[in-house]
């Protein structure tokens, strides 16, 4: 079992030193940034232009759901959110730190990343996992 | 190339069938498009196959096992919700491409209950409710959000959607429901991922259909009296867009099929007489009336809310009850709504006949993204 917590997600980052962080891999030739690695760009199809580059904490509102039923075991009601971060990357995430109420969550709102303990989730080794979330700014 | 037409075509009705398999649900269908079409197996030179669930199972295969093993080739397809659509194009290919005259495209699927969907799978711990949700109620109530972010699309309106589908349903028999849902309960149902309620969420039901393809020579052979001519087929994949790897985009791949499909058919949509679209969620439902062009961008709300899109209206939209009230049987779906256009375009659908029906359009998308859509034309 590690002692440190793991990234849910592969493109989390966590540095030995310094805060989390969001990795995108951004493509030097049409500048597309994706979320994971990859060598080939999906847009305009160019090879070995892509490159790791670090996402901005801050971003918009585009769309969201409030989920007020899941599976099993799953809390709700909460937000599942779409956000367009500044400089590039689209990123899905549960939006938190809000009332999970439609008329109160605005289209376009200015949101930031924090970065928290995966609401207790432990994978079969007993790890604890770090993850992300977004919050108003 | 020849044309290609529907000579035989049917569904079951939608329902629950726990007791049985799947091979066994697909073969009803088989033989009822055979008997449609007047003909037999040993007619059949192949047969294309669409099941999702399983996919790896020899589906197509064991439905000859229950119906007649002549040895024809067979070819199963998987493609999300579009797999009876994928089924039934690769059937039209191969007699546009002059391999066959007589093919068998089935769709079929068995669906328990539940919510389908979830986010992320694979190592560590569980990302549902953790990353958002990759529940389909969600995904499609997120692509419905974006619309009335766009538009101002109310909650109201992506309900009426749902109480005029299931007002359809009413007039069929071979739906799974038949009941009216009227706004006040469409909107105070259960609220799953606003703005769908459970009443905006297409029903998982049990299901299959299928059809006979022909080419002309032999549509002459056995007579054109009720065969219905393929227009075009067309079927798309997710072309790039900026948030699609995040956010499934279900308009961009409709958009593209859509486009290709009028220049096949060398008609616009001001010439379509009935759509069934692929409501799996009343919000999809509106994003498509402009996807495929049935309105002006930002129009789709107008579309529902002047009742452009009922039975009897400029572009009935669904008047089979759509995946909303007749069910959604994945597999089978794309080729249970090519059974309801034949069905109006043959002057046979009863109480719900769309009248003058000559040119419909079916729309099936899965995602991951695959669009199909058929313009069917009356002989």
């Amino acid at each position: 079992m590690s002692e440190k917590s793991l990234p849910a997600v592969s493109y989390l980052k966590i540095p030995d030193k310094g805060d989390p962080y969001l990795e995108g891999h951004k493509c030097g030739k049409c500048g597309a940034v994706f979320l994971g690695e990859r060598s080939v760009c999906s847009k305009c199809f160019s090879r070995d232009k892509i490159s790791a580059i670090k996402l901005e904490e801050t971003g918009v509102l585009h769309s969201f759901s409030v989920v007020y039923r899941s599976f099993p075991g799953i809390d709700v009601p909460y937000v599942s959110a779409i956000v367009d971060l500044d400089g590039g990357g689209t990123v899905k995430g549960n939006l938190i730190n809000i009332e999970p109420d439609p008329e109160k969550i605005d289209f376009g709102m200015k949101v930031k990343l924090t970065y928290q303990d995966a609401l207790g989730r432990k994978d079969k080794e007993g790890n604890s996992y770090l993850s992300y979330f977004f919050e108003p700014a | 190339m020849s044309d290609v037409y529907v000579l035989g075509v049917d569904m079951i009705k939608f329902g629950r069938f726990p007791d049985r398999t799947v091979p066994n649900i697909g073969a009803e269908a088989a033989l009822m498009a055979l008997d449609d079409a007047g003909l037999t197996i040993k007619d059949m030179q192949a047969m294309y196959c669409g099941n999702l669930g399983q996919a790896n199972a020899m589906v197509g295969q064991r439905i000859l096992q229950e119906i007649g093993q002549t040895g024809i080739p067979v070819v199963n397809c998987a493609n999300a919700c579009a797999t009876g659509a994928t089924a039934f194009r690769e059937a039209w290919m191969s007699i546009k491409a002059g391999i066959y005259d007589v093919v068998l495209a089935v769709g079929v699927e068995q669906m328990g209950k539940g919510l389908l969907g979830g986010a992320g799978g694979g190592d560590g711990i569980p990302k549902e409710g953790l990353l958002g949700s990759g529940t389909m109620p969600c995904v499609f109530a997120e692509a419905g959000m974006e619309h009335s972010k766009d538009h101002g699309t109310t909650f109201e309106q992506f309900a009426k959607i749902s109480v005029k589908n299931h007002h359809h349903s009413t007039m069929n028999p071979k739906a799974m429901y038949q009941i009216e849902t009227p706004l006040d309960v469409v909107m105070n149902a259960e609220m799953i991922s606003y703005p769908n309620t459970k009443l905006m969420c297409s029903v998982n039901v049990d299901g299959s259909a299928a059809a006979v393809l022909v080419s002309e020579k032999k549509a002459k052979e056995l007579g054109m009296g009720r065969a219905v001519r393929v227009k075009a087929s067309a079927l798309a994949s997710d072309p790039f867009t900026d948030r699609d790897l995040v956010m499934p985009d279900v308009n961009a791949c409709t958009r593209l099929a859509a486009e290709q499909a009028y220049e096949m058919a060398g008609v616009g949509p001001e010439d379509i007489n009935l759509v069934e679209l692929h409501d799996c969620f009343a919000t999809a439902e509106m994003l498509h009336y402009e996807n495929l062009g049935l309105c002006k961008d930002g129009d789709a709300g107008k579309m529902i809310d002047e009742g452009h899109v009922e039975l009897g209206g400029k572009v009935p939209v669904n008047v089979s009850g759509g995946l909303l009230s007749k069910g959604h049987p994945l597999g089978a779906t794309g080729i249970a709504n090519i059974y309801e256009v034949c069905t109006h375009l043959r002057g046979e659908a009863g109480e719900r006949q769309v009248e003058g029906a000559r040119l419909g359009m079916t729309h099936v998308i899965g995602l991951g993204t695959a669009c199909g859509i058929h313009i069917l034309e009356k002989v």
